[in-house]
């Protein structure tokens, strides 16, 4: 699960982590209150959206009066914001987030992910902050510092100096980058994070370091025991589709191609997108419906895949296991009549009762489409989409 | 022979009171040798209780030391899986095999953590379980979709699994043992770890190697096949179509900083001499085609 930028800051300063005096804004109005409130001269204005690239794609703004406070609001409110991580239809924006200027020295970076490998938290930190850090990481590795934090000693003062120190922060503010990266890996553990990233974080002119920017994405297996994340949602920022998809208990991704799939399985899912791209076309989305593919289940599969305009056909692809093949082949008959379906649809069963799942299919009186195996199922589909039919 | 488990192994389900768990005691019991390998449950709240014949006890130390078993497969929900491993690990049992999906990564990084320097081997979380065909079956998958024979078959997914099965028993080949592994970032054993035991089991002639983007599991063990596999080793990478940031499904399926694409996991398996192939339904007529 994601959040936005404000939210993270205030997760963060709750562990101490520190950031700039800021607050949430929904209207132009708002945000010259919250300016007021923080006085200065100086404010920045910056688009909530839960993608990064926000700066690049005109998102975040300098204000140096209280009009230009407003002025920027209403610009950037309501504003589609395309960024690299958007894709090309943007993502309209809803929320502000007003907040006191900083006098930056220097920009640096500190992210912190579970790494694989070591199977343990990754404090990862570079003196080459507000770049693309892929980037970074791809032209100058060297200038990237990792640290694998030992889930018993937790990051200790000597690795938080130290990798700070590599970083090129100054003397000075190593006690105090220390603490602060400390912070960040309780507020990491605590709230059960997949990923937290401070880009940048900077040492002001009065050698503080503070986090000028907030990613935090949460693990999902973990949300039972963290209400007060859950509670920091935002429907605005997802796909409808996927939204719908979850409520059904089904894994379900928009993609951009013309092909629904429905597949028991995540593996099973992923190949079958990859069958069809081997024959030319394009998957429209990924969807596992998990062990139990029940009528209920396929039926709001099928309504939430057809009301993407841009599928044409559908590609069922199921290894009935302890699901038997016969069960959902009606399953899949009852959803086809129920949705009055209206473009093709190929059915590749395989497994348990296989013969009668089939036979099923053929009895329904419905234009089914069936196919043996996986190859023949996605050449099925991609002809069909195509329009010459096999 | 086979790896990991055979027709004398005797396993404890952990979560044997829940309906997944009674379920699948009762398939695996009901396969091949299950009857005698299926000796205990544990629950602490229904020791001295018992579920279709099979003693229940109050904890995993206690059930082996009433029945001897050494294996124990879990079923408990998320929130208590991870502490359902770590007394495994703590009664010194052999191998877990924790089929329970959806457990937290922190949890997970800590019972890593506390297994290290133990000797119980972890398969799983989140993973469809082991077989050896016609000894025992451990975990969900279908039992009668395999026969034994000479094909090891290592995977992150369990239906992309019994695709890989399908496709070997079409072409009449059967398996020593099935191994999936799980779909978690943070799990037990890993590609690398299975090959190394198919590498040394007689049984095994040649071995078929599901991968999913995501991680470097799938390169570090083709690095370790190029330097020391005796044995053909072919392989499929799910995930092509897959855009990058996206999770799919599995916690461990996403491409993320670039990195852990197909395209790439692809290429290094190929440079490491594994026969790889972009059409997952090839992937049987692949593994024959490099049988001696």
């Amino acid at each position: 699960m994601k959040i936005h930028e404000y939210q993270g800051k205030e997760l963060f300063r709750k562990f101490g982590v520190v950031t700039p005096r800021g607050f949430a804004c929904f209207s132009a109005d708002e945000a010259v209150e919250a300016a007021k409130k923080l006085g200065g001269s100086v404010w920045v204005v910056k688009a909530q959206i839960h993608a990064g690239g926000r700066g690049k794609g005109g998102g975040v703004k300098v204000a140096k009066s209280l009009d230009e406070v407003r002025e920027k609001a209403k610009q950037i409110l309501g504003m589609q914001l395309v960024t690299h991580q958007t894709g090309p239809g943007g993502q309209k924006v809803r929320r502000l987030l007003v907040e006191e200027g900083a006098d930056i020295q220097k920009e640096l970076y500190i992210g912190m992910v579970v790494d694989r490998v070591t199977q343990r938290v990754a404090l990862m930190a570079s003196s080459e902050g507000g770049m693309d850090i892929e980037e970074v990481a791809a032209k100058t590795p060297e200038k990237i510092h990792k640290v694998f934090i030992d889930p018993s000693a937790g990051l200790t003062d000597a690795e938080a100096e130290d990798v700070a120190r590599k970083i090129g922060v100054p003397a000075s503010a190593l006690k105090q980058s220390g603490v602060l990266l400390k912070a960040l890996y309780e507020c990491f553990c605590e709230t059960d994070a997949s990923l937290a990233e401070i880009n940048p974080l900077i040492l002001t002119k009065q050698d503080q370091v503070v986090a000028l920017d907030a990613k935090l994405n949460f693990d999902d297996n973990a949300l039972f025991r963290h209400p007060e994340v859950v509670a920091l949602r935002d429907l605005d920022e997802e796909d409808p589709l996927e939204i719908e998809a979850s409520k059904h208990d089904l894994s379900y991704i928009s993609l951009d191609g013309t092909i629904g799939c429905l597949v028991n399985g995540a593996g099973l899912a992923m190949a079958t997108m990859d069958t069809i791209k081997l024959y030319g076309a394009e998957p429209a989305n990924f969807l596992d419906v998990g062990g139990g593919a029940t009528a209920e289940k396929v039926t709001a599969a099928f309504k939430i895949m057809l009301s993407n305009p841009k599928v044409k056909a559908i590609l069922v692809n199921i290894f009935g296991g302890i699901m038997k093949c016969d069960t959902i082949a009606a399953g899949v008959v009852a959803a086809a009549r129920e949705v009055k379906l209206s473009v093709p649809l190929v059915v590749r069963m395989k497994g348990t009762n296989e013969d009668l799942g089939k036979q099923i299919l053929k009895d329904s009186g419905l234009p089914i489409i069936s196919a043996d195996n996986m190859g023949a199922a996605g050449q099925k589909a991609v002809a069909a989409v195509q329009g010459h039919k096999q | 022979m086979s790896i990991l488990i055979d027709k004398n192994t005797r396993v404890m389900t952990q979560g044997i009171t829940g309906k997944t768990g009674q379920f699948h005691t009762r398939m695996g019991k009901e396969y091949a040798n299950g009857k005698s390998c299926y000796v205990a449950g544990v629950n602490p709240k229904k020791a001295g209780e018992s579920f279709e014949s099979i003693p229940i006890f109050g904890s995993v130390s206690e059930a082996k030391k009433q029945t001897g078993a050494t294996v124990s497969v879990i079923y408990v929900p998320p929130p208590f899986a991870a502490a359902a491993i770590d007394e495994a690990v703590d009664a010194d049992l052999d191998l877990v095999i924790c089929i329970t999906e959806g457990i937290p990564v922190r949890d997970m990084v800590r019972t890593k953590y506390r297994m290290q320097g133990r000797k119980t081997r972890l398969v799983g979380p989140n993973c469809p379980g082991v077989i050896t065909p016609d000894e025992i079956k451990i975990g969900i998958m279908p039992g009668h979709i395999h026969k034994k024979g000479p094909i090891g078959v290592v995977s992150r997914s369990g239906t992309l699994t019994y695709e890989a099965v399908g496709q070997l028993m079409d072409l009449g080949l059967g398996q020593s043992s099935c191994v999936g592994i799980g779909g978690d970032p943070v799990n037990g054993l890993k590609h690398i770890d299975v090959l190394k035991l198919f590498n040394d089991d007689p049984q095994t002639e040649a071995v078929i190697m599901v991968g999913e983007i995501g991680g470097s599991d799938e390169e570090n063990a083709a690095q370790w096949v190029k330097a020391n596999m005796r044995k053909p080793v072919v392989g499929f990478i799910a995930g092509v179509t897959a855009p990058p940031g996206k999770r799919m499904g599995h916690a461990g399926a996403i491409i993320s900083g670039g990195k852990g694409t197909a395209q790439e996991k692809l290429a290094v398996m190929e440079a490491c001499g594994i026969k790889v192939t972009k059409n997952p339904a090839q992937m049987g007529k692949l593994l024959k085609s490099v049988l001696k």
